[in-house]
This record gives C-alpha cells, structure tokens and sequence, in this order.
C-alpha cells in the first residue's frame, strides 16, 4: 500500500507538522506521507539509548534517513535530535523548526517506549518511571513546547496523541505501558477542551500491533508468544499493520476533511479491542 | 482522476436529501456507483416535511452530474419486504454490492417520557432500529460473496453515546445501533467486511432546520445547552460525508468496531 497515488489535491499544503520519534518505524512513515500531502516537516527523535529499554533504540542515522526519504520524495524537512523528556530539548526543535519554516499546524506525539512485559508488579521502579517519562510525560512537554507556536499562527490546528490498544484496555505484563497510554487519552481530552477556542483539535489515536523496530523485537515477540490469543489476536484475518495504516488516519486526521472531529479516541486496530 | 472508490457499489438508505445526498455525491466523486433508498410519504409521529419523490430525483440528478450513475428505489428501511426488493434491484443493476451506509432516521416527535406516546416509540424504533438491521440484512450476502471484503457504516449520533437529555425512544434506538455495529464487526471479520458507526453532532439538514426543531429548541433546556466545543452550531452534511469515505476507504482497511464522533467536541465538553 502506498501514499503516493493521491490523485486529489494535497491534504496538507502549505502546512508545517512536527512528528516525535520520527527517526523509524510509524514516525518515519507519518513524516514521509504528510510531506506527500505538502507539509513541511520537524522531525524530532532521541537518537540514541535509554536504559531500562531491552532493544535497539533509535540512532542518528536513522534521523537522518527519514530526513532523505522526505527530502527524495519532494518534501522539506529539518531534523533535531531531542528527548522529549527535555522541555527544553523539544523547546530547542521548535525554535529551529520555526525559524526554518515559520509557522506550526500540526503536531504528532508519537515517541514511546516499551519494557517489561513479565509482570506488572515485577517492573522495576526505574523501568515504571522511564515509560511514564517518555510516553506520558514526553506528549506533555510535547504540547508545552509546540501549542503556543500553533496559537501563535490563530490559523487553528491539529494534535495526534499515539495512544494504543492498550490506553483502550489492560494488557498483561505492560502496566506501565497500559497507564502511560490511557493517561494520553485523558490529556487529549483536557487539551481538546482548553484548545478548542483557538480551532485547535487534540485527538488520540490507537494502533494494534504495528510493523515496527518495536513491535518485531524480541521483547514483543516472546512476550506475544506468551500471551493468551484473546491478548494479541485481532479480529479482521491480519498480525501486524503497516505504519503506513496509521498515517492513512493521520493524514485524514489532520486535514480538513475531518475538521470538526475533536477530542476523540480512534483506534485503527484491526478490530483488537471490540 | 482516480477516486479512492472507483469500481464499488455503494448503497445508501435516506438518500433522498440531508446526509444521505450528501454521502450519494460524495462517494460518486470518488468513483462509485450509487444506490439510494427514501421513502417520501409522511410518517405519523414526524412533526417535520420528509424527503420526496422530487429530492430523490434531484439526488440522482447530482450523482450523475457527478460522474456516477445512480439507482433510486422508494422503500421503506421499516419493511424487510421492501429491503429485500431493494436489494434485489441493486444486484440486478449493478451486480455487486462493496459499501452500504445505513442513513435513514428520523427524529421523532416526543421529548419526555411522559409524553412518548406508542406509536413515537415505534415508529422511531421501526426506522432507527430494525430498519437499520433490515436495511443491512439482504446485502450483507451479497458483500461475502462478492469476496472483496466491504464496509459498512450505520449513522447513530452523539446520542448513540451519551444521554442529551429526551427523546427516548431515540437515544434507546441510537445506542441499539452501536450494538448491531459490534455483532456483525465480529460476525463478518472473517471476510474482511469491516463494519463502524459515526456519531454526529447537530447537522444542518432538513431533520433539524425546520420550524418543529426550533420550537423544540426554544423548549428545551437541555437541548439549549447542548453546545460543541468547537465554535460552530452546525456541521454540513459534507463533514460527515469525509468521515464515510475515509471509513469506507483503503486509507481505513483495519479500521472496524469503531464509534466514530464526527461531533466537534460535543461528547468531549
């Protein structure tokens, strides 16, 4: 399945849209397709390794290929290495983007981690707060850091929170995760309400399992193994979706097409969580 | 151009007018074929002019002003007798049925319980209710074994998800729906037809702006109070008309079970 065989005008022209955790996997993918419907792209990601994490994190070479695939296909991107447990990492990849593009639409929290996967009650304290700090704390500094740019254009616009399948339901082994995501549910409906005078729509969306450096790692991999059917099945006849899936939502979420939908949870998963 | 639709078959119900002329057009500029059912004589318990036979035509006349050809039939969602005939005319027109958009409501005309009458019961739940499953029932074969897998989208409402306070018999038929959604998301994964509800907000149709609605308006408190985050009264037709053809879509080929608000902000406030 591609993205490049739009035929109709570009969803996203004209636009600026910065993506966390673009350096691979569904960020990558969500900067090359909305720089296919005209926007031009922030690209932020960490870069490198977190501790408690037990597979490859991110690098700057794979920052710096998602900077080329955009770039191949037509777009114009600036990349920044950041943590968005840094508010003043992401405060940093702003002003960069702004002083390079001037303007910010739309924003896509999509930096996360996973661990664990065992049992809940035997997550290390460390491993509990590094989840928490990244997929939670890190869309908060995320909004902290790009919502004023956004007011600042009073032109409006739109903000994906990453959920998951499992900020929807509980999920064995991942209470960390599982808090983390369902905390981004509660933050895009707050900020849905706070934003909604400036026309700036907050959405979370929530993909199955996804074809990604995280989801075909060891660590998921054996932990699905373990898992009851019922845990990891989806219902329509597919294991894993593209990222390019999760952009289709994205690039229809952002645009006009669904200007008046705010403060929603959309899950793109297969059927997983009915 | 190349719609993201070319090819299919898309069947609609309430097609003569409002939404559901907007979802006729829509997904004619993307390519479909188009069938559309309404039912323009009076129905007892609404207090507001219904579709006729002239707007189904005007409907025809836009989808094919569009690029798309388009079947009219006047039925009843009510009756599985009139469905099934439906049905039948869609296959003999066409041949195959990919994407059927359960539209067709009405907004009955009681407010209060003390004032639903039997009939305001009944007749809201014959057409938001049964006629939904009745709609559905005889193209639902016809999408399996096409083998193509299909969409279907049923439209509910915000109060699909939330009590807004009144009109019972439609808040009751507009949650049932949620639950037809989820039975056959389950039932009909197997072959790759994925089935979702949209729920919107106040739409400007012929439904709500007419001198009944706004005298409803001017009764109730709670409706009074109903407001959407985003600063705007009404959403157009076409707002939900982009939600269907993105659900209807490739762009949303793992996209089933869901509860779709198209609802600025009402169901967040």
């Amino acid at each position: 399945m591609t993205t490049e065989t739009v035929s109709r005008a570009p969803l996203a022209a004209g636009k600026v849209a910065l993506i966390t955790g673009a350096a691979r996997g569904q960020g990558r993918a969500h900067a090359i397709a909305l720089a296919g419907e005209g926007a031009r792209i922030i690209a932020v990601d960490i870069c490198g390794q977190i501790e408690t994490v037990r597979y490859e994190m991110s690098t700057s070479d794979d920052l710096a290929t998602t900077g080329k695939l955009v770039r191949q296909a037509g777009g114009q991107i600036v990349t920044s290495t950041a943590d968005v447990r840094s508010l003043t990492d992401m405060q940093d990849a702003v002003k960069v983007g702004l002083q390079e593009f001037g303007r910010l639409d739309i924003v896509i929290a999509n930096a996360g981690i996973g661990s664990g996967g065992r049992s809940t009650l035997r997550l290390t304290e460390q491993e509990w707060d590094d989840v928490l700090a990244v997929n939670l704390g890190g869309a908060f500094r995320t909004l902290k850091a790009t919502v004023p740019a956004i007011k600042e254009g009073g032109r409006g616009g739109s903000i994906v929170l990453i959920g998951s399948t499992a900020g929807l339901r509980g999920m064995r082994g991942i209470g960390h995760y599982s808090a983390a995501k369902h905390g981004l549910v509660g933050l895009a409906k707050t900020m849905a309400i706070e934003l909604a005078d400036d026309n700036i729509r907050v959405n979370c969306l929530h993909p199955t399992g996804v074809r990604t450096p995280l989801a075909m790692s060891p660590l998921v991999q054996q932990w699905a193994a373990k898992s009851p059917p019922a845990q990891v099945r989806n219902l329509l006849p597919v294991d894993l979706l593209d990222p390019q899936d999760i952009s289709n939502a994205i690039r229809w979420l952002v645009s006009d097409h669904a200007r008046y939908i705010t403060g929603i949870s959309l899950p793109v998963d297969a059927g997983f969580t009915l | 151009m190349t719609g993201r639709l070319e090819g299919k078959v898309v069947v609609i119900s309430g097609g003569a007018r409002g939404q559901g002329r907007a979802h006729a057009v829509g997904f004619a500029r993307e390519g479909a074929a188009i069938a559309i059912c309404d039912v323009p004589r009076d129905i007892l318990t609404v207090r507001y002019p219904l579709g006729t036979a002239a707007d189904m035509a005007t409907t025809k006349a836009m989808v094919e002003e569009a690029g798309g050809r388009c079947l009219t039939a006047e039925a009843n969602v009510a009756s599985p007798k009139e469905m099934d005939a439906f049905a039948a005319d869609v296959m003999a027109a066409f041949g195959r049925v990919d994407v059927a958009i359960a539209n067709a409501g009405i907004s009955g005309g009681a407010e209060s319980l003390a004032t639903t009458t039997v009939l305001d019961w009944q007749e809201t739940i014959d057409i938001n209710l049964s006629g939904v499953w009745f709609f559905l029932q005889p193209l639902i074969p016809h999408m399996i074994n096409g083998g193509r897998g299909g969409s279907i989208i049923i439209t509910s409402s915000a109060a699909g998800l939330k009590a807004v306070g009144g009109g019972v018999a439609y808040t009751a038929a507009k949650h049932g729906v949620v639950g037809v959604m989820r039975a056959l998301a389950h039932e009909l994964a197997p072959y790759s037809i994925r089935v979702n509800t949209v729920h919107p907000t106040g739409v400007a149709t012929p439904m709500v702006q007419n001198d009944w609605f706004r005298q409803r308006l001017r009764e109730s408190t709670a409706l009074v109070n109903a407001r959407n985050l985003l600063h705007v009264p009404l959403i157009d037709p076409e707002d939900v008309a982009n939600a269907m053809i993105w659900l209807a879509s490739d762009d949303a080929r793992y996209v089933t079970g869901v509860t779709l608000p198209v609802d600025a902000g009402f169901l967040a406030r």
